[in-house]
């Protein structure tokens, strides 16, 4: 029998994670539990109007309360020029409001004190006398002449329209729709939700008075971007701000944004010269932070009586809350929603894209997504079911005859994306092998015959992730590349310090496996570090998957650099010449004699004891990856439900998914990750909803309203893949954190449509909840 | 105001003076600093906060410190005695958590079905977490942590006591 010798934690292992330990013995060490001495603590006053004017604040009945230290208004901010903030597309954003209230739970006032339940007694005596203006919910009536003026305070902004953009070529659009036998078009609502990571946002500010030195601690998916903006906006050194980002309980785009508590907190610091903890609970969180989606889409697909794809043409009106605060690449107005031509080789497309300002919370974030991929997979796999429907076709069929052939990479879509590598016949065929999809067609038939409503959905989506290159893709100005540093010890032990940062997804297993494929140093020896701007190098951050395909090709490179000179050291000490010399995982040898070999660990010690003449001590180095091009990881998402012509109950029975994000570093991570994103698809599909009454009040203000999937409703997943590795990528990998949930939405409601579409049933907006799917059987009669 | 009161943490006993309204979350993670025990939400729903309350899950969140008076409480930091718990190593083992904030209330839920259930089919697992949210595992690796944790302990009850009994 073969002795047991513990996984060295290569490429392609399921290791158990390192950073379980913490975890599990309630030692994880989350924002909330940061407690330092003198910590004051502060609460918000928010605003009860969507669209108010303000005329006038009465702090002093919340100044008299025993305990309470200070009360922040934006009159107070404005005289240190800091009642408005810059947001990451450019506008700018209230910190706290002077003039107006432009959403429900928009910041008015903060109060700091020596107690939590006194901050937030004293918060509510504050007394603010509002003139309660008209509110603008909907984008279209936002629009219109005549609507309510929301941004009144920007002297260039006549209108509530934000901005205008465009892709793909127009005219040759057009030409092919001309040619084409017959136009599908489909419109539908991506409506609002929210990323609810359980943990919510929260900030201790504690601001040294007598160095200046300013220590953040924030949860924060972006530590070293934030510290920059941090600089930019309060003015302060950036050389003096450490921010540190601890344990993150999820974040899912939601800790990317820079919010109104983080600089009140800040600023408080500074003026108390006390440390400052502001978090937030629950309702705060769903009503004033990061939200996403909110887009009315309209599209149309120009094809053929066969089924081919001439054309697509794209409408879209994004709902941006008062304040365009949507976390995105600058260049790009709605995020990479260009992507929306997906899996297709469509010869032409064109994508026009508007932006409105309402009286509902700002901040667009690419929850789970990478920068508005979600919402366009959505609308392309809908559309790919609408022609199906239409032509009579088997939703399949017409993907395979449409999609983009293997050979066909690298691809150059016509909205100007190189997709890298892909392999979508693949994926699809497996799954529906996997499924039984033809015994399901025939089951189908058979129930259809007795009445009953049972559908089979499919989705195939393609994501690009992974931003940069730098000169394309930008935040703030600042390039998205990605950086690691790696130090290696002379017992052979391993730090590596990444710019990126983990809210769960294993980066402290992942990436050190990365170190262990490329150097040899088993995984459990290389301790991983993030989160603290003062000992991690610049970096980015993560969000829109881009830690693997940045973050991990910046650890594959700076191992790699590390190998080059422990290579020379290894010459050195087996008396050889470089060349002479290969590697494999962790032990130098010279070519044709294996056993004459030193180990990493020996060469490490060299590196401090006994180096080659005239080379510099130390084995460490330190790389900053700007990636050549995106990543496209795809798959194929098929789901099979039942519904309940009495109550219109959709029952997922099945969904398989078949992934292929290039090689996987870590199986038992990877798949970790696709649950998680088919459970939140999932929710998006059936049950989670942020909107709003006429008044502008928000409905899905807290986990009451605003339903997410527990386990008694969340579906079984049987999860397959593929592998196509990144063909620019230095291992192969591509991102999956997002996929399931950009790809799986579409299939859920794919599924319905399926089983209610030969009813007439076209379209169902999600969430696609008992309520909307009965009514929609009964006015086609079809309800029981 | 402040009313003394004496509460069993995990088998020490702390006699305090708190408010009548510190609810029973505050006072496990403010007053005794055990912050192992997380605030997911404010109505309730998430299980973040869920202890054990004389054996029974609580969520800590809604209910008063004073209503534990006399009472014992069981959190997460408990449940490591020399080793792991097998709850504790079967979420490892079968990959039950993703960012852990969800992780204590979970593993206390789980701890308080395998008191009564000791065998738990999946459905009976998920029913008895359906009050526990996790927004990054999709559900499936915790029901299987579950199902690891009971073999282990069967097994371990299994063990003959002689056996058990040697160090
Ligand atoms: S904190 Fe959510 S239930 Fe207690
Ligand atoms: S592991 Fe993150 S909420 Fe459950």
């Amino acid at each position: 029998m073969a002795i047991d010798t513990p996984p060295k934690g290569f490429i392609g292992e399921s290791i158990k994670r390192k950073e379980d330990d913490r975890f599990i013995r309630g030692k994880g060490n989350y924002l909330d539990d940061i407690s330092l001495p003198g910590m004051l603590h502060m609460s918000i006053l928010r605003s009860p109007f969507a669209h108010a004017r303000i005329r006038s604040i009465n702090t002093k009945p919340a100044e008299a309360v025993p305990g309470v230290v200070a009360v922040v208004t934006g009159a107070l901010l404005e005289q240190h020029k800091l009642a408005w903030m810059p947001t990451l597309s450019g506008d700018t954003q209230a910190v706290l409001a002077t003039d107006k209230v432009r959403y429900q739970g928009q910041e008015v006032a903060c109060v700091i004190a020596n107690d939590p339940y006194v901050a937030r007694d004293a918060a509510q005596l504050i007394d603010v006398d509002y003139e309660v203006l008209k509110a603008v919910v909907d984008p279209y009536q936002a629009l219109k002449p005549g609507a309510p003026l929301i941004r009144d305070e920007k002297k260039d902004q006549k209108d509530n329209h934000i901005y205008h953009w465009e892709a793909g070529d127009k005219a040759a659009t057009e030409a092919a729709f001309k040619k084409a036998d017959k136009v599908v078009s489909l419109e539908t609502f991506y409506p609002r939700c929210h990323p609810s990571p359980l943990e919510t946002c929260g900030i201790v500010a504690d601001i040294n008075p007598a160095t200046g030195q300013a220590t953040l601690y924030m949860t924060s998916q972006a530590p070293h971007a934030h510290r920059t903006l941090f600089a930019l906006v309060a003015g302060l050194p950036e050389e003096k701000i450490r921010i540190i980002s601890p344990d993150l309980g999820g974040g899912f785009g939601n800790k990317v944004p820079i919010y109104p508590g983080y600089v009140v907190a800040t600023a408080a610091s500074l003026l108390l010269g006390h440390p400052v903890k502001w978090i937030e609970d629950r309702s705060e969180n769903l009503i004033s932070t990061g939200f996403a989606r909110d887009f009315h889409m309209q599209g149309e697909l120009a094809v053929n009586k066969d089924g081919k794809f001439l054309g697509l043409r794209v409408k879209m009106l994004s709902d941006n809350g008062a304040f365009y605060a949507d976390a995105q690449p600058s260049k790009f107005r709605a995020g990479l929603f260009h992507i929306v031509t997906g899996s297709y080789d469509l010869p032409a497309a064109h994508v026009e894209t508007d932006g409105a300002y309402t009286n509902k919370a700002p901040g667009g974030v690419a929850f789970r997504c990478s920068f508005r991929v979600t919402e366009a997979s959505y609308l392309i796999e809908r559309l790919v079911e609408s022609a199906a429907v239409e032509l009579k076709m088997d939703p399949a069929e017409i993907r395979l005859k449409n999609f983009i052939q293997p050979e066909q990479f690298p691809y150059k879509s016509a909205t100007g994306f190189e997709y890298d590598s892909g392999d979508y016949p693949r994926a699809l065929k497996l799954a529906l092998e996997k499924i039984g999809y033809e015994q399901l067609r025939k089951e189908q038939a058979e129930k259809r015959k007795r009445g009953e409503l049972m559908g089979i959905g499919v989705a195939s989506f393609t994501e690009v992730v992974g931003a940069g290159h730098g000169t394309e893709y930008d935040i703030a100005g600042l390039r998205m590349f990605d950086s690691a540093e790696l130090r290696v010890h002379p017992t052979g032990k391993a730090i590596l310090k990444l710019g990126v940062k983990s809210q769960g997804q294993g980066h402290e297993t992942t990436f050190a496996q990365i170190v262990a494929e490329e150097l040899g140093i088993p995984a459990s020896d290389v301790e991983v570090q993030e989160g603290d701007t003062d000992n991690t190098p610049y970096g980015l951050g993560t969000y829109a998957s881009r830690s693997t395909p940045v973050g991990g090709a910046a650890t594959a490179m700076v191992s790699r650099k590390l190998r080059d000179k422990a290579k020379k050291i290894a010459a050195h000490l087996l008396e050889a010449s470089e060349a002479d010399i290969e590697f494999d995982h962790g032990k130098f040898f010279v070519k044709g004699a294996p056993s004459k070999s030193k180990t990493i660990q020996d060469v490490a010690f060299a590196a401090y004891t006994n180096l080659p003449e005239g080379m510099e001590a130390g084995l460490e180095g330190v790389t900053y990856y700007d990636p050549p091009n995106m990543t496209f990881p795809f798959g194929t998402y098929v789901v099979v439900v039942d519904i309940d012509r009495g109550t219109g109950q959709v029952k997922v029975r099945r969904m398989v998914a078949v992934d292929d994000c290039g090689v996987r570093i870590n199986p038992m991570i990877v798949e970790g990750q696709i649950h998680g994103g088919l459970t939140e698809g999932f929710g998006i599909a059936f049950m989670e909803l942020i909107t709003f009454d006429e008044q502008g009040n928000c409905i899905g203000s807290n986990f009451t309203d605003y339903l997410l999937p527990t386990s008694w409703e969340t579906p079984r997943f049987e999860t397959f893949e593929t592998v196509t590795p990144s063909p620019h990528h230095p291992i192969g990998a591509k991102g999956v954190g997002e996929s399931a949930t950009v790809g799986s939405p579409a299939a859920y409601v794919n599924a319905v449509i399926d089983a209610v579409g030969h009813l007439g049933i076209t379209n169902i907006d999600m969430p696609v909840s008992s309520d909307k799917v009965w009514t929609a059987l009964q006015e086609k009669g079809a309800a029981e | 105001m402040a009313r003394p009161i004496t509460i069993t943490v995990n088998g020490d006993k702390h006699s305090l003076e708190v408010e009548p309204r510190l609810l029973l979350v505050h006072f496990i993670r403010e007053r005794l600093r055990l912050t192992g025990t997380h605030i997911g939400c404010d109505t309730t729903h998430c299980g973040a906060c869920t202890v054990l309350l004389d054996g029974v899950p609580v969520k800590s969140c809604t209910v008063l410190a004073v209503q534990a008076d006399g009472r014992q409480v069981t959190t997460v930091e408990s449940l490591a005695v020399g080793g792991l718990h097998p709850i504790q190593e079967g979420f490892k083992q079968e990959h039950g958590l993703q960012c852990g904030f969800c992780t204590p209330g979970m593993m206390m839920s789980s701890f308080a079905l395998l008191q009564e259930k000791p065998d738990p089919t999946e459905d009976e697992i998920r029913w008895a977490l359906s009050g526990n949210i996790c927004r990054c595992t999709g559900y499936m690796n915790i029901v299987k942590s579950v199902r690891y944790a009971a073999q282990k302990m069967k097994a371990a009850a299994a063990v003959p006591v002689e056996a058990g009994a040697r160090s």
